[in-house]
């Protein structure tokens, strides 16, 4: 079952954390991150793709953007 | 800012047009002040450890400029409800310590009750006007050395998700508690062209403001930047501070990537392995334009004293661009 994890409002390294909790916690294969910055967007993928997850759609809506990763 | 200070004293020798690490004022025909203040928020859980961090930040601005420090006065921005005494104590402890060490003296401070704790110094040092090394007066021909590896803004935020190891941790604590002293007197009896100490801007962002200030392009050999342990691995974690992107998406229209695969990849640009270049420093090292003879004296010299110092480029007359990397 697919995972939202809503980070706005945060600034590093927090979102990257309840992204990463989310990935460890093993059970789901599919996340949606929500962040407010670049920074935090960029980082978020970082993370993600490190991990073996593969980042499936970004969308920008004025500056909001939902990152949505799933399990490689 | 321009405009506001455009001082016509003529004692004011180094003033705010070219981005200088400290201001430097005549007050006699061999003898200049160079002023300089610096405050930092907490990177280290330490108090000891982060004043004595914010004091050799705080003290590299007037190495930068080729000065001796001779007093400081502290600068503390506390919640008065959250931080107990005893904390701020081993804060300006720590502070004092790295006075000492730098040759100056505590001479008094201001304290401001604010919602975030902040400590610097105000610093003033001394110079002979004949020798202050300005980050503006570097020459096509100059070999560019930096004194201390780079990666304390990525190590911080590694402090601050806990996902850093001790070694790394230890690693940085040592270098930004590292005064610059050693690396300034050296490069004062070396003869260097200029100098600036790295530190918000990254390396990429200083090396670009030398540039300017001389008309020059400053080339970066990125493979030989030394870079702090640990780091590679902190941003593939995404643990990339956000000023590391502003400093990239702001430096980076300034900048040329010459390296043979990067036509490929236009979209790329500015590489990723680019991004500690761009991380902004925390009492970082200075970064010192010498012509080639006077490069091989300091890197003789750090070496036998015990500074590190390497060589990471040079300095090119202008290509249309600030920083090569190559």
């Amino acid at each position: 079952m697919a995972k939202t994890v809503d980070a706005r409002g945060l600034s590093c390294p927090q979102p990257v954390l309840m992204t990463l909790d989310v990935i460890k916690a093993g059970n789901t294969d599919e996340i949606s991150v929500l962040v407010d910055n670049e920074a935090s967007k960029e980082n978020v993928c970082r993370a993600a793709t490190n991990r073996g997850w593969v980042i499936a759609d970004i969308s920008d809506e004025s500056g909001e953007f939902t990152i949505t990763i799933k399990k490689g | 800012m321009s405009g506001l200070f455009d001082d016509p004293n003529p004692n004011l020798l180094v003033g705010l047009q070219t981005a200088d690490d400290a201001g430097v004022y005549r007050i006699g025909d061999e003898c200049a002040l160079v002023e300089t203040t610096d405050i930092i928020t907490p990177l280290v859980d330490d108090p000891f450890l982060f004043g004595a961090i914010a004091a050799t930040n705080a003290l590299s601005d007037v190495f930068a400029m080729g000065g001796k420090p001779v007093t400081a006065m502290n600068l503390v921005f506390y919640p008065a409800r959250n931080i107990p005494p005893e904390v701020l104590r081993e804060i300006m402890a720590g502070g004092a310590e790295k006075i000492r060490q730098a040759g100056a003296c505590l001479v008094g401070g201001h304290t401001v009750e604010d919602d975030e704790l902040k400590y610097g110094l105000a610093v003033t040092g001394l110079i002979h006007p004949d020798q202050v090394i300005r980050n503006s007066t570097a020459r096509p021909g100059d070999i560019l050395i930096l004194t201390k590896p780079i990666g304390t803004g990525i190590v911080s935020t590694g402090i601050k998700a806990e996902m850093v190891s001790d070694a790394t941790v230890g690693e940085a604590c040592r270098w930004m508690t590292t005064l610059n002293d050693l690396a300034a007197q050296i490069m004062t009896k070396c003869g260097a062209h200029a100098c600036t100490d790295v530190t918000g801007f990254g390396l990429i962002g200083h090396a670009s403001e030398m540039a300017l200030g001389a008309g020059v392009t400053l080339v970066l050999d990125l493979g030989a930047v030394p870079v702090m342990s640990g780091v590679a691995e902190l941003i593939n974690d995404g643990l990339v501070p956000s000023g590391c992107y502003r400093n990239r998406d702001f430096y980076s229209r300034q900048i040329l990537d010459t390296r043979p695969c990067r036509g490929q990849e236009p979209k790329a640009f500015p590489a990723d392995e680019l991004i500690p270049l761009f991380d902004p420093q925390t009492s970082g090292g200075l970064l010192i334009a010498l012509e080639t003879e006077s490069a091989e004296t300091f890197l003789r010299t750090a070496e036998d004293r015990g500074c590190f110092a390497t060589p990471v480029g040079e300095v090119v007359a202008t290509r249309g661009h600030t920083v090569e990397i190559c």
